[in-house]
């Protein structure tokens, strides 16, 4: 049955949306799928080995890890963080949409300054949400909550979108390898180039939606101040 | 050459295999027994034979498998000490970091050595130009770049793996099925549909997943190459698009709990689905630019 070599597309569905080990899961799926189609183990074994070594370009981007690493010991972060506190007087939807432009360049330069714990929490919510209550003084617990959504996502979109356009990346990589072991041949650099399109589209839109959020609060906090 | 930068991440895997046997929590031997056996891949692979390399993998699984391979102490950077060298040394410190895409792009662009010993090259360019403008002493680099493995852990390895996982599933015809049952929506010498289910593939693969890297090995070899492909699509633009297409599923999904849970967790939402909420309208707008971007320069 042909259809049972499809096991190994469940085993990586299933055990990727039960959270096990991803690595583990991912050999378990391969080894599993040659098995049922018939082959030895040693020829599964010996599969999987010639196409892992021959595909050690997808990790090329451990050697970017030592100058980040330094980068951070001498400031980077604490850098980014006195750039972005300079922005001010400015409404909230604005201090995202700049977030998100300097957050998706900084993604294109592999440069490792923002995450959800460290920046987002800290530095960014606080920013927005004095920027909020600035302009419309008291704010309700629903627009709490769509304004923490929206810087949230701008973080997301920012970094998932804008990370391939540097060559370097693990996404870049991870294309150019899994087409190479195709028979594709594909270079990093135009990856890289042709992940632009995507990333400016994503953050264009991201702006957007900040001015309309802009309009909208301002809208809904002048019709409150009316009804006083 | 690219075989030197190779050997360079086999060093810093023993770096931090070492510095792992220097710990004193229980699982340090089984780290760094995963980080040698990875640095033995790395530098002599090319010389050993496939099912020694294939046995390797199999026991790096099983390490990962066991939640053995975890970080061991590091030589953590105290806050006064990063805040002191960012008065020190000032903007200064963006140099380095910048340096390595703009290195990579001019070395790929002018160099005759390919985009992929280009990336190395800015990497040596880069710690280079750390040195110079830190002033660090060179025994940081080791302590910082072992920081950084032990932070990315075992899923450093993971694209990688991917990859291996699409030769083995063509090898085993997984794509032929695939392709056989995606014959029954896809019309032959329909573009379109084609470009529309390669993509609604991506995103929703990796929605289930909550993980786009390992949708991509599956729907290339399921639907890129046996029907993207043969039209005539261009692997580059299909590449870069696809494994975005797959984004978009991630940032719809409560599975990538990273991306999507943990942010409204830490920012003490009382909707613990907002972001999700926030960014849904947006990705199915992206996904759709998607199909269109294909459709209009892939062919």
């Amino acid at each position: 049955m042909e259809i049972f070599k499809l096991v190994g597309v469940a085993i990586v569905v299933v055990g990727f949306a039960l959270k096990f080990d991803t690595i583990l899961t991912v050999v378990t799926a391969g080894i599993v799928t040659g098995l049922v189609a018939g082959m030895s183990f040693v020829e599964v074994l010996d599969t999987m080995g010639n196409a892992f070594v021959d595909q050690r370009l997808a990790t090329l981007f451990v050697l970017t890890l030592p100058v980040v690493g330094i980068c951070e010991r001498y400031g980077l972060k604490q850098k980014a963080l006195d750039f972005i506190e300079r922005i001010q007087n400015v409404t909230a939807g604005k201090i995202m949409s700049v977030y998100i432009v300097l957050r998706a360049i900084s993604a294109a330069f592999s440069l490792r300054m923002g995450g959800h714990a460290q920046f987002v929490r800290p530095v960014v919510h606080p920013m927005v949400h004095g920027a909020a209550i600035k302009s419309y003084g008291q704010i309700d617990e629903e627009t709490e909550d769509i304004i923490k959504g929206r810087i949230a996502a701008t973080e997301n979109v920012a970094t998932v979108f804008a990370q391939n356009v540097f060559m370097g990346s693990a996404g870049c990589l991870l294309v150019v390898s899994v087409l190479g072991e195709q028979g594709y041949k594909v270079d990093a650099m135009h990856v890289a180039l042709w992940s632009i399109p995507v990333a400016a589209a994503a953050v264009i839109l991201s702006i957007v939606q900040n001015i309309i959020l802009d309009r909208r609060l301002a809208e809904k906090y002048a019709k409150s101040e009316g009804i006083k | 050459m690219i075989e030197i930068f190779y050997s360079l991440i086999g060093v810093i895997f023993i770096l931090a295999a070492i510095k792992a046997v220097g710990d004193t929590a229980p699982h340090r031997y089984w780290t760094a027994a995963f980080w040698i056996i990875l640095a033995v891949i790395f530098m002599a692979g090319p010389h050993l034979p496939g099912w020694v390399s294939g046995a390797g993998i199999l026991l790096l699984a099983l390490l990962s498998g066991s939640k053995n391979v975890r970080a061991t102490k590091n030589n953590v950077p105290t806050e006064e000490e990063v805040k002191h060298n960012a008065s020190v040394i000032g903007g200064k410190v963006f140099i380095p970091v910048l340096s390595l895409a703009l290195t990579a792009f001019l070395a790929a662009t002018l160099l005759p050595f390919g985009a992929s010993n280009a990336i190395g090259i800015s990497s040596i360019i880069g710690i280079c130009l750390a040195l110079f403008v830190t002033r660090a002493p060179v025994k940081y680099i080791l302590w910082d770049s072992t920081r950084l493995v032990d932070t990315v852990g075992s899923a450093s390895i993971f694209p990688q793996l991917l990859a291996a996982l699409g030769a083995l599933f063509t090898v085993a015809g997984v794509g032929k099925v695939i392709a056989g049952l995606a014959v029954c929506i896809i019309p032959p010498d329909n573009r379109f549909i084609a470009v529309v289910v390669f993509c609604l593939g991506m995103f929703l693969f990796a929605f289930i997943m909550g993980n786009a890297f390992a949708a991509f090995s599956v729907i290339m070899v399921g639907i890129a190459v046996p029907f993207l492909f043969p039209q005539g699509a261009n692997p580059t633009i299909i590449g870069a698009l696809g494994i975005s297409a797959g984004y978009c599923g991630t940032l719809c999904t409560p599975m990538a709990a990273n991306f999507n849970i943990l942010p409204a967790v830490l920012l003490e939402t009382t909707d613990k689905y907002i972001v999700i909420k926030s960014q849904i309208s947006l990705m199915l707008l992206l996904l759709v630019t998607h199909i269109l971007l294909i459709n209009f320069f892939a062919y």
